[in-house]
C-alpha cells in the first residue's frame, strides 16, 4: 500500500451517507433544545393569555395607564420634592429612591461594622473576641422582622413627645418624631465646596498613580493617602473662605405640633436602618473572618520577616488575598439587605413596596403593581451584582 | 393520529364545562359545598372579630350569617376568612371567598374596575380624626403641621390627603400595614392624630390603654358607604346577598324582631305575610325557600337588633344610629317593597 492509498482511505467517510437525525447526537441535542424552548414559550404564552382573558372576563382594568394619573396620597418622607398632586409614577419614584437610600447607607454601614466585628472575632483579646462571637450568634438567630419591631418600639416608646424633646446640644433635638438637627442655610458656597472636594479627590488619585510609578522606579514611597486627606479638607475650606465664610444656620424650631426647619431623620428610617445593619453585619462578620483565616499564617510571618509594619501587612498582604474570598459572599449579603428592606412596610417606612401597595389599593391593579415590585428589585439586585462582579474581577488573582 | 383526537376531546370537554359553569355558578358552588365562605375583617371590634372564645362577632359577620340563613335556613353555615384591606378584593376576584362582608367602601372605580358588584349598604360610615385630649385640639381645622397615623390600603390615605390639601395645611403621614401595630404606635405618641373610618376609631379607642384620654373630632371628611360585595358572573347570587341585607332593614321597618317573628307569622298585614312567606312568591322569585326572610329574622335579627348588639350605644363602641337609622327616623336605611 503506498501513501496515496492511505490518504484516500482516511478521506473516505466511513459513516453511511444518510444518518437519520435521531442517531446523530449533535442534531438530537439541537432538537431537544428547540423543544424545550418551545415548551417554555408555550407555557409563558398560556399563562399570560389566560390571565389576560380572565381579567377581561371579570372586567378588571389592566395596563399601565394609571401611572399618568394623579396619585392623591401623601408620602411621609421623600428624597425629592413630592406632593399628593403628583402622578403615580412620581410616587413610585419616591418609593424607589427611599429604598435606594436605606439600602445604600445600610450597605456601607454594614460593611464597616461587619468588618470591625469580624476582625474583633479574631482578636487575641479574649473579652473582645467573645463579645463579637456573642453578637454574631444573637443577631443571626433572631428573625429580622422581630428585630425591626423591637427597634421601632424603642424609638417610639422611649423618646419624649416634641414638646419635651431632648436637646443634648444647640440645634439638635431628639423626640418621638425623630432626630432633628440644624443644617447650614443654602448658599452658593456649598456648591463650590462640593466641587473643591471632587477636585481634591481627582488630584489625590493622580498623586497616588504618580507615587506608585515613582516607587517602582526609585523605591521611594510617597504618602499619597495622607496628602489626599489633607487636600480634601483644605480645598473646600479655602472655597468656603473665598465665598465670605457664610455661617447662617437653618435651626429647627418647635412650632405647633412639630419642629419646623432643619433636617429630620425619622424613627421609621432609623429603626429600619439600624435593624438591617445590625442583622446583616453579623453575617458579614463571619464572611470577613473566613476571608482573613483563609490567608496562610506563613504569609503573615513572611511579611513581618521582610520588615513590613502591621498596617502594611494587612494592607499589602492579607487584604488583597482575603478579599478574593470575601467579595462573592459579601455581594450576596448586600442583596439580602436590599431585599430585606422591603420589610419597611411593617414599621411604616415609605419604601417602594409600601408605596406600590397603596397604589395597588387605589387602582386595584395588583398584577401590574406586583410586576413592578419584581422588576425594580431585580434591577437593584442585578446592578449591585454587576458592580460587585466588576470589583471582584479587579481583585481577582492576576495570573501571569 | 390518536394524539390529536384526544386533544380535540379535551378541548370540547373543557368548552362544555366552561359553558355549564356560567349558569349561576357561584350559587351552585355554594349550595354544593353547603356553606358560605365569607371574607371578613379580622380585627375590628363590632364589625368582624372573633371573641375570646373564638366565636366570630360583628355587624359584617351577622350580614354573612343572614345570607347563610336565606340560602340554607341555617345561619351557622358560614366559614370566615379574615382579610387585610389589601387582600380583600383579590380574595373575592380569585374565588377564595364567596361574599365580601368586610367594611368595604363602595366607590365608582371599585365597582367598575375590580370585576365586582356591591349590594345594599349595611353601614354608612365616614372618615374622622382621633386625637389625645391633652393636645387641646377641638377641630380638624387646627391640625396643620400634624403627624398623622394612617392605615394603608383603603380610601383613607387619599381622603386625608384631599382634606389637608383643600384646607392648605401641612402634614406628615405614618403608614403602617397592621391595624394593631398602628394603634400601638399612635397610643405611644408617635403621631398626633389617628385617622380612619369613625366606626373604626371608636373600635380602636375601645381597646386603648385609657379610652377616656382620646377624643374623636367632630369633622367627618368623607362618605364611606360600607357594603357587601360579590364578584361578577352570577346575578342570582348577587340578588340573594342584596335582599338578605334588605330583609333585615325591611324587618325593622315592619316591626318584626327575632323575638316576635313567630307571632307575626299570624299577622293579617299582607306586607308582613308576603315578607315572611305566608303569602308565597318572594322565595320562588329568588330561587330560595319561602321561609328565607323568616329564617334571617329568627336566627340573626332585624337591622336594628344587629346594630344595637354589635356597635350600638350599649356596647363598648357606643355608636348612635345617626345615618344608619331607618328613613322613617331620619336615617338612610330604606328598603324597596318586598313584592
Amino acid at each position: 500500500m503506498n501513501s496515496k492509498d492511505i490518504n484516500s482511505i482516511a478521506d473516505t467517510d466511513l459513516r453511511p451517507s444518510t444518518v437519520p437525525f435521531w442517531r446523530d447526537p449533535d442534531k438530537r441535542a439541537i432538537v431537544f433544545q428547540v423543544v424545550a424552548l418551545l415548551l417554555v414559550a408555550f407555557v409563558s404564552y398560556y399563562l399570560f393569555s389566560n390571565t389576560q382573558a380572565n381579567l377581561e372576563r371579570q372586567s378588571i382594568a389592566t395596563g399601565f395607564g394609571f401611572m399618568e394619573k394623579e396619585a392623591g396620597f401623601e408620602i411621609g418622607e421623600s428624597v425629592v420634592e413630592y406632593s399628593a398632586a403628583d402622578t403615580y409614577a412620581d410616587a413610585l419614584l419616591v418609593g424607589a429612591l427611599n429604598t435606594i437610600k436605606v439600602s445604600f447607607i445600610g450597605i456601607i454601614l454594614t460593611t464597616i461594622l461587619g468588618t470591625i466585628i469580624g476582625i474583633s472575632r479574631l482578636s487575641s483579646n479574649w473579652l473582645l473576641s467573645k463579645l463579637a462571637a456573642g453578637y454574631i450568634e444573637l443577631m443571626q438567630n433572631i428573625p429580622i422582622l422581630l428585630q425591626l419591631f423591637f427597634w421601632y418600639a424603642i424609638f417610639y416608646e422611649s423618646f419624649p413627645s416634641p414638646r419635651q424633646a431632648l436637646n443634648p446640644f444647640g440645634g439638635v433635638f431628639l423626640c418621638n418624631r425623630g432626630l432633628i438637627f440644624g443644617v447650614p442655610e443654602a448658599h452658593a458656597a456649598h456648591a463650590a465646596m462640593g466641587w473643591a472636594f471632587v477636585i481634591a479627590l481627582a488630584v489625590g488619585w493622580g498623586l497616588n498613580r504618580w507615587g506608585r510609578q515613582r516607587q517602582a522606579r526609585t523605591g521611594q514611597m510617597f504618602p499619597a493617602v495622607r496628602v489626599t486627606l489633607a487636600l480634601a479638607v483644605v480645598l473646600p475650606l479655602l472655597a468656603w473662605f473665598a465665598y465670605g465664610a457664610p455661617t447662617a444656620m437653618d435651626i429647627p424650631e418647635l412650632r405647633g405640633f412639630n419642629f419646623k426647619g432643619g433636617v429630620t431623620v425619622s424613627p421609621e428610617f432609623s429603626a429600619l436602618l439600624l435593624g438591617l445593619v445590625l442583622y446583616t453585619a453579623a453575617f458579614v462578620a463571619e464572611i470577613v473572618r473566613a476571608g482573613i483565616q483563609s490567608v496562610g499564617r506563613g504569609q503573615v510571618e513572611a511579611a513581618m520577616a521582610v520588615g513590613l509594619r502591621p498596617g502594611q501587612v494587612l494592607h499589602l498582604v492579607i487584604l488583597p488575598q482575603a478579599l478574593r474570598v470575601i467579595i462573592p459572599p459579601l455581594t450576596s449579603q448586600m442583596l439580602n439587605l436590599t431585599k430585606n428592606s422591603s420589610l419597611a412596610i411593617a414599621i411604616g417606612y415609605a419604601d417602594f413596596v409600601a408605596v406600590t401597595n397603596t397604589t395597588i389599593n387605589q387602582t386595584g391593579q395588583a398584577i401590574e403593581g406586583v410586576a413592578l415590585i419584581m422588576l425594580v428589585y431585580l434591577f437593584f439586585s442585578l446592578s449591585t451584582s454587576v458592580f460587585m462582579n466588576w470589583y471582584n474581577k479587579k481583585m481577582a488573582l492576576v495570573e501571569r | 393520529m390518536k394524539m390529536s383526537r384526544l386533544t380535540v376531546l379535551v378541548m370540547i370537554l373543557s368548552l362544555l364545562t366552561a359553558g355549564f359553569a356560567f349558569a349561576g355558578k357561584d350559587l351552585d358552588a355554594v349550595k354544593k359545598k353547603g356553606f358560605i365562605q365569607a371574607g371578613v375583617n379580622g380585627g375590628v371590634f363590632g364589625f368582624g372579630m372573633p371573641d375570646e372564645k373564638g366565636v366570630w362577632k360583628g355587624l359584617d359577620v351577622d350580614t354573612a350569617k343572614a345570607v347563610a340563613a336565606a340560602i340554607f335556613g341555617d345561619a351557622s353555615k358560614v366559614k370566615y376568612t379574615p382579610l387585610t384591606a389589601q387582600q380583600r378584593f383579590t380574595a373575592l376576584q380569585s374565588g377564595e371567598i364567596d361574599v365580601l362582608t368586610r367594611n368595604a367602601t363602595r366607590t365608582l372605580s371599585r365597582e367598575t374596575q375590580l370585576g365586582l358588584n356591591f349590594v345594599t349598604v349595611n353601614y354608612y360610615d365616614g372618615q374622622g380624626f382621633m386625637v389625645p385630649k391633652k393636645l387641646g385640639v377641638k377641630s380638624a381645622k387646627e391640625l396643620g403641621g400634624a403627624t398623622v397615623c394612617v392605615l394603608p390600603g383603603t380610601t383613607t390615605e387619599q381622603n386625608a390627603a384631599d382634606y389637608f390639601r383643600s384646607n392648605s395645611m401641612d402634614w406628615k403621614p405614618v403608614v403602617i400595614e397592621s391595624t394593631s401595630e398602628l394603634a400601638k404606635t399612635f397610643f405611644a405618641g408617635r403621631c398626633d392624630v389617628l385617622t380612619s373610618d369613625a366606626s373604626q376609631l371608636a373600635g380602636t379607642r375601645a381597646v386603648a390603654p385609657n379610652p377616656k384620654d382620646y377624643a374623636i373630632l367632630p369633622e367627618i371628611i368623607s362618605k364611606e358607604p360600607l357594603a357587601p360585595a360579590v364578584r361578577h358572573g352570577d346575578d342570582q347570587f348577587r340578588d340573594i346577598v342584596d335582599f338578605a341585607v334588605l330583609a333585615m332593614i325591611n324587618a325593622e321597618e315592619l316591626g318584626i324582631t327575632s323575638q316576635n317573628v313567630d307571632e307575626m307569622m299570624k299577622s293579617n298585614d299582607p306586607m308582613v305575610q308576603r315578607f315572611l312567606g305566608v303569602i308565597e312568591g318572594n322565595g320562588a322569585a329568588l330561587g330560595l325557600d319561602e321561609k328565607w326572610a323568616y329564617n334571617i329574622v329568627k336566627q340573626v335579627g332585624n337591622y336594628g337588633e344587629v346594630f344595637e348588639r354589635n356597635v350600638g350605644v350599649n356596647t363598648t363602641l357606643g355608636i348612635e344610629r345617626g345615618l344608619n337609622a331607618l328613613w322613617t327616623n331620619g336615617g338612610l336605611m330604606y328598603s324597596p317593597p318586598f313584592k
